[in-house]
């Protein structure tokens, strides 16, 4: 059932405390690979916490503590040797607010294949273009690839932070609500993207918006209170979830 | 009625204080501006002074001050951004080293611009210049004196807390999530730094560096006696050469020229050059610096 | 989606064929940001290190003076009478022409301890029997601070209070930058115009025989610190939460009574270190000072004799002394002076400040 593919990230009693204050507690997980797991919950559920553990962005935050452990391919990514910026390349991560580089649309995919040492122009105009394909933006973009990534509309920018994070190649890509500040347009233009993106990747999608999880993943994880209420294939989550409170939650009783 | 007589008057007090100041700023401009327009026209901006400073032009002190700024912006802006740098990127604000950089800052920006004077006469020109003479030249004085270079590092000095403001407040308004986002791409601290954060500060790096030129041109107390002078006959050419300046010049020659009749036209048109100097760069950095805190919105 | 499909038709899929697996399970060391921290690590210390250097220095070269007791008295004969004392002597007006200070009237007397001279009332560095006090050097600082201060507080407070509780928001955005113009004339500009222009007004509307001293020195000392002091007391009065201004208007109080009883009493820390700021700023002051208050070293409490102020004395001795003699260290001396009374008077406001912004918060309940 759930071991058709491999599992590319396995979470082992994962706990964290900001200060003293438990933010998650005893996450058991199997992600698995190629697929778009979904993470949903209410607010302060603990899920975009979650998903951050994941590329480590959690240690940019003072006051932290960490149990248990994340296996990416078979490393456990909080091991003491770990070198985090090569795990951020493997990685990758959209943010609910777009954030572009205040450089030109170029410049942005560029950034992540030019700090990997890659200069020759014509490699990067290849990687730029094939980056920009993949995140359905290139016809957009193709004429002003020299213009400020700022002059883009809200879902363009997302997209093309889509494109930046494909640019560096990695192998799974962390989704915090990419949609959520972006139009019904955009937000299907994304959601499609994210059914084509999962053949070649690994995609963790956070999501307040059940409808969405709904549609676009394999797999949905159910967070409440930092504990993973329930974890199975999404079908299952949505028509018969083994726990009430998962039951509670989809049907719209609260939330 | 009696409380409206008493608002009115009120009002009336602050209001026309507001009014005194103001008069007061369109005063001194006023005069500078018609003691000094008469004499300004392109000669006297590029003529040396001729006939013991009563006739002629202000061109060396123009150069001086010009090449005087430049020196000390050169020694001030690079050091003023990279610690600009650490206390906004690296400094982690419960620290001691933090705290005490940012006293230490503090305390230069209030220090009074004479003491500073005084700094580069006794350890500039008496410590360093004395010994660089006693190893190189066999005690003969050369950099044991005033000079352009004392000058302008003891201005550096005195306008490095201001660069060292205006830049971190630059990079400060670069949102968190642009980091972030470089970060979540694989890119390392510095690098985050150097592609990142250092190319979005640069309008930050700019105003600094204006400002610091403008308050550079105005002070005359630091350089009064660690390289300015007022009878030059040439301009300077080597870093051990005195220099003159507008600020300087004017001082000098409203105190103690002998004739001061001779020399009053020549002194309005010196200070009303320095004021449109001075007031052109504030202007270009305060609207730069609007710029930047427009974007932070 | 077209496009991708297209790609890997033509071929285009090179790149990622050759896809290399970034490992991360061995920590990489990174040379240059390694060396990028430290070094900007080290020259941000440097910051510290310039600070000490300068505190340090001026201290230094002031000791000496501690120390000339002993080779100076060891010379010292008792010559000839004293007739320049204390108080007589001075109370004759010292005749000035602009800035330049006569000696004539120096006469020879006893040699004394270099030291114990900085406390007599006499400032006479040059002579053959020098003496270094310092009594009149701060009685004309304070002269020129207090006539400042009397004269740009009030202005500078009324005028924010206009700007903050009266001004309508056009009129604000128009007044603030053209004060803060006033903080951009530099020194030598304002004791240039003192100069010129004051000291003539001052002298046809007041009629005194010097025409420059106290007076016309500290009210260029006040136009320099107007802006400092102007900018400070409008922030600390647009800090405090406009619900005060809008409880008390919403009562039915005037404009003015509420500026007045309600947002003026919360302001004052705020507007005590604008004013303490300020002051700082008058003390340190070197060229207007040597600009407009005549250089006199006397005592007396008439504003309108010539002063000569700490920093003045600084300014205009420092060109002509020997290095290390009792002279510069007296000087340096006095620097060190300046340098505490500046220091002490940012931390006091700094202080009152402080508080202000945390009863601030504390009052948002």
């Amino acid at each position: 059932m759930l071991y058709m593919n491999n599992i590319k990230v396995k979470v082992n009693n994962l706990t964290l405390h900001y200060g003293i204050n438990p933010a998650l507690k005893n996450i058991d997980m199997e992600i698995p690979e190629k697929m778009v797991t979904a993470l949903i919950g209410p607010s302060g559920c603990g899920k975009t916490t979650f998903l951050r553990t994941l590329n480590r962005m959690n240690d940019l935050i003072d006051n932290i503590k960490i149990e248990g452990e994340v296996i990416v391919d078979g490393l456990n990514i909080y091991n003491k040797d770990i070198d985090v910026v090569n795990l951020r390349k493997r990685v990758g991560m959209i943010f609910q607010k777009s954030n572009p580089f205040a450089k030109s649309v170029y410049d942005n995919v560029a950034f992540g294949p030019r700090i990997n040492g890659i200069s020759q122009r014509s490699k990067l105009d290849e990687i730029v273009e094939y980056s920009l394909k993949q995140a359905a933006i290139w016809d957009e973009v193709k004429g002003r690839l020299h213009n400020s990534a700022l002059s883009l509309s809200g879902g363009q920018q997302q997209r093309l932070c889509i494109a930046r994070t494909l640019a560096v190649n990695p192998d799974i890509i962390l989704m915090d609500e990419p949609a959520s500040a972006l139009d019904p347009i955009s937000t299907a233009k994304i959601e499609e993207l994210i059914h084509e993106l999962k053949q070649q990747y690994t995609i963790i999608i956070v999501t307040h918006n059940m409808q969405q999880a709904a549609r676009t993943s394999d797999f949905t994880a159910f967070f409440y209170l930092g504990e993973l209420v329930e974890f199975n294939r999404t079908e299952i989550i949505f028509e018969n979830p083994a726990k009430k409170q998962t039951e509670d939650y989809v049907s719209g009783r609260f939330g | 009625m009696d409380r409206k007589i008493k608002d009115k008057i009120v009002e009336s007090l602050t209001g026309i204080s507001v009014l005194l100041i103001i008069f007061i700023i369109v005063s001194i401009l006023a005069i500078t501006i018609v003691g000094g327009w008469p004499n300004l026209n392109w000669a006297f901006l590029s003529e040396f002074p001729k006939d013991g400073m009563t006739k002629g032009g202000i061109f060396p002190a123009i150069v001086g001050t010009a090449v005087m700024t430049l020196i000390m912006a050169v020694a001030a802006v690079p050091f003023g951004v990279i610690t600009a740098i650490y206390l906004a990127e690296y400094a982690s604000e419960s620290s001691i080293l933090a705290k005490t950089i940012r006293f230490a800052v503090k305390t230069l920006a209030v220090v009074p611009s004479i003491i500073f004077g005084l700094f580069g006469l006794g350890f500039f020109i008496g410590f360093i210049g004395k010994n660089i003479d006693l190893i190189l030249n066999g005690g003969e004085l050369k950099w044991g004196q005033p000079n352009i270079l004392w000058a302008s590092l003891t201005m550096a000095l005195l306008t490095l807390p201001v660069v060292i403001v205006s830049v971190e407040e630059a990079i400060r308004t670069i949102p968190k999530d642009m980091r972030e986002a470089s970060l979540a791409l694989g890119a390392t601290k510095w690098q985050t730094i150097k592609k990142v954060v250092i190319p979005g500060s640069v309008s930050g790096i700019l105003t600094g560096t204006i400002l610091a030129v403008s308050r550079g041109a105005g002070e005359v107390a630091p350089i009064l006696f660690t390289g300015a002078a007022y009878f030059l006959s040439d301009l300077p050419h080597k870093l051990s050469d005195q220099f003159m300046s507008l600020g300087y010049h004017i001082y000098i020659m409203s105190t103690q020229s002998s004739n001061v009749d001779a020399t009053l036209p020549i002194q309005f048109a010196t200070t009303l050059v320095l004021l449109l100097l001075t007031f052109s760069l504030n202007g270009i950095a305060v609207t730069l610096r609007y710029r930047i805190r427009k974007r932070a919105r | 989606m077209r496009d991708t499909q297209e790609i890997e038709k033509s071929g285009n899929k090179v790149i990622y064929s050759e896809k290399v697996v970034v490992s991360f399970n061995k920590k990489k060391f990174r040379f240059s940001d390694w060396f990028a921290e430290k070094a900007i690590k080290a020259v941000a210390f440097l910051s510290i290190a310039i600070v000490i250097l300068i505190f340090v220095f001026v201290f230094r070269e002031a000791f000496p003076i501690f120390r000339m007791d002993k080779s100076e008295s060891a010379s010292g004969e008792l010559l000839v009478q004293e007739s320049y004392a204390g108080d007589e002597a001075l109370n004759e007006p010292v005749k000035t022409t602009d800035n330049q200070v006569d000696n004539s009237n120096k006469v020879q007397a006893t040699v004394v301890k270099p030291s114990s001279t900085l406390f007599s009332k006499t400032w006479m560095p040059v002579s053959d029997n020098p003496r270094y006090g310092l009594w009149p050097l701060f009685l004309g600082t304070l002269k020129v601070t207090v006539i400042a201060l009397l004269f740009a507080a009030p202005v500078s407070i009324l005028a924010a209070i206009y700007t903050a509780m009266f001004a309508k928001p056009r009129v604000r955005e128009v007044i603030k930058p053209v004060i803060e113009l006033l903080a951009g004339f530099p020194s030598v500009v304002i004791g240039f115009f003192a100069l010129m222009v004051l000291a003539t007004v001052f002298q046809d509307i007041f009629g005194y025989a010097s025409r420059l001293n106290a007076f016309v020195g500290g009210i260029a000392m006040g136009l320099a610190a107007i802006p400092i002091i102007y900018t400070l007391t409008e922030d600390a009065l647009t800090a405090v939460p406009k619900t005060y201004t809008e409880a008390s208007l919403g009562i039915g109080a005037s404009r003015r009574q509420t500026a007045f009883y309600v947002v003026l009493p919360a302001a004052v820390p705020g507007i005590f270190a604008a004013v303490v700021l300020g002051t700082g700023r008058i003390f340190g002051e070197t060229m207007i000072a040597l600009m407009a208050t005549g250089n006199a070293a006397m005592i007396s409490m008439n504003p309108f004799e010539s002063v000569r102020t700490l920093s003045a004395t600084i300014g205009a001795e420092m060109a002509e002394v020997v290095f290390g003699d009792t002279h510069y260290s007296v000087l340096f001396l006095i620097g060190s002076l300046l340098f505490i009374f500046t220091f002490a008077l940012n931390a006091l406001a700094e202080f009152y400040f402080k508080n202000m912004v945390i009863r601030r918060y504390q009052s948002k309940k």
